[in-house]
């Protein structure tokens, strides 16, 4: 295969990799795929959702094949102490619609039909292929990567970095800086098995709709994190991430952390009876707008998790993922179209692409939130106790009068944070999210 | 203490381990740094264990490709990381 020129190379073949891949290839450019996995999928994790927006812009009639579990129709966010809940659901018959705007999925199925669409497209995918290094030419161009087949060499026109969240391959080759502790969350994830009748009755379900439970509070014992519960088909994915920094400084083990969220009051009765048949554990980029690499080189772009877009506030990214990956795929058909060549000044165009969408706006508009929440734990701690002991005095009915009820509750809130502290998280958090 | 037991968990994954060829090395040491001593806890895989001589050892044959470990001691070197041959390592069933 050696000296056998593409139009671009893809490296990886997840969410970005496979959007960047398929656009290239349906418009006729000469594309080579590479995924270290036996099958895409087999190395990636995610909760997971599929956000239709992202994809129906790069496979608009996917529902016809895709592998989806459920479409969502209830949100639950839960703010949770040692033995409660607080949540807040959102449940719609509106999103029991014609093309439902979002499904949980299990990524390595989705991700073997997402390949089949990009080989269908033309692409050239090689699997069980891991890039070792990027190549460059005497003026610090990229013009291909080696891989460990043998020390092949492939070359193209340029390399799309779609290479997930430890991007070794970039680091390596000095285009970006390697992932700060406080900058990346692992998380760890279940799957549970139960039969879909379960599910449905479980949580009040028919036919296709799912629901989604994200929660946070002392399930993750101080440390910066979330958890989270979806529902598929026949099975509930299960899981929990903190921060690799704060999983290190609190030497807490991850399984046991999840396994103290399984065990939780409110979380045991929905997987009882459950089978757990595989336990995974990922990195999330989540370090936000100031962690966001250099995304364009000469012959090179980033894309997906290397290109670190994901909203940690709204859980999403692989909708930015898929997204990042199409702006990229159609910067370099764009260029080609117009017989320019992939340098650094014209794949800039790829950067101006992603400050128009929503991938870009968003981050940066949620800039200041993961510094926040580093800065500030409590948010994630004390709030959750302090809405639970709230809700706990004004609903147990006792003998006390209601005013009194109020002044305990007043009490609280002046004990734990003080008036001047509540005043300060609100002014702090409005400044991060605005 | 019980807590649960992290060989059960893995039991559930698929493998196809490298033999002889691990992805993951801990370089030799007299003293682990506190990073490195952190992935005692820190390694979902649970890989790392501490030796009776107070150093760190790791046995990847569990290890899920997350990274934690390279994130933590980047700074240190005392961990070498790689992604395993094409092919090898663990195989998402679900993912």
């Amino acid at each position: 295969m050696e000296q056998e020129r593409f139009d671009a190379i893809v490296v990886g073949a997840g969410p970005s990799g496979n959007a960047a891949a398929y656009t290239m290839a349906k418009a006729g450019l000469k594309v080579l795929q590479l995924e270290r996995g036996e099958y895409p999928g087999s190395k990636n994790v995610q909760g997971a959702i599929l956000y239709a927006d992202a994809l129906e812009k790069i496979i608009p009639d996917f529902r016809e094949d895709a592998p989806l579990e459920r479409h969502v129709i209830e949100q639950r966010v839960w703010m949770m102490d040692d033995a409660s809940h607080t949540g807040m659901h959102y449940r719609s018959d509106s999103f029991n619609e014609e093309k439902p705007n979002r499904y949980t999925i299990i990524r390595s199925q989705f991700d073997r039909w997402f390949s089949s669409k990009v080989r269908e497209a033309g692409a050239t995918l090689l699997c069980e292929t891991t890039v070792t290094e990027l190549l460059k030419d005497t003026k610090g161009r990229v013009i291909g990567v080696r891989t460990d087949r043998s020390g092949d060499t492939l070359l193209a026109d340029v390399v799309v970095l779609a290479e997930g969240v430890n991007g070794l391959i970039g680091q390596r080759a000095g285009l970006r800086k390697e992932l700060k502790p406080d900058h990346v969350a692992l998380a760890v994830k279940e799957m549970h098995f139960l039969p879909q009748d379960v599910v449905e009755s479980r949580f009040n379900l028919k036919g296709d709709e799912g629901v989604v439970i994200e929660a946070m509070g002392t399930i993750t014992q101080g440390m910066t994190g979330t958890a989270f519960l979806y529902t598929n088909r026949e099975s509930i994915s299960v899981g929990i991430g903190c921060l690799v920094g704060d999983f290190a400084e609190k030497r807490v083990k991850p399984y046991v952390l999840l396994d103290a969220f399984k065990n939780h009051p409110s979380i045991r009765p929905l997987l009882e009876g459950s089978e757990i048949r595989e336990y995974v554990a990922h990195l999330i980029p989540e370090g936000g707008y100031h962690a966001i690499p250099k995304l364009t080189g000469d012959g090179w772009l980033v894309a997906g998790d290397a290109g670190h877009f994901v909203n940690a506030v709204h859980r999403e990214g692989s909708n930015l993922a898929m997204t990042s990956g199409r702006l990229a795929g159609e910067t370099i058909v764009w260029l080609k179209r117009r017989h320019e060549d992939c340098t650094a000044a014209n794949l800039a165009e790829y950067d101006r692409r992603l400050g128009e969408s929503f991938v870009m706006k968003d981050m940066k508009k949620y800039r200041g939130i993961p510094g926040l929440l580093h800065r500030n734990r409590h948010f994630l701690d004390v709030y959750p106790r302090m809405i639970s002991r709230a809700a706990q005095i004004w609903f147990r009915v006792d003998g006390t009068d209601k005013r009194s009820k109020e002044g305990q509750i007043l009490g609280d809130l002046r004990k734990t944070r003080g008036i001047r502290g509540l005043v300060g998280d609100a002014f702090k958090l409005a400044r991060a999210w605005r | 203490m019980t807590g649960p037991r992290i060989e059960e968990k893995l039991f559930q994954n698929r493998y196809l381990v490298d033999a002889g060829r691990p992805h993951i090395k801990v370089r030799a040491h007299v003293t682990p740094s506190a990073a490195l001593a952190s992935l005692v806890d820190a390694c979902p895989a649970g890989c790392y264990a501490e030796t009776d001589k107070g150093t760190i050892e790791i046995v990847a044959d569990g290890c899920m490709e997350c990274g934690t470990c390279r994130v933590l001691t980047q700074h240190t070197g005392e961990v070498e990381w790689d992604y395993p041959r094409g092919g090898f390592g663990v195989l998402f069933k679900f993912g």
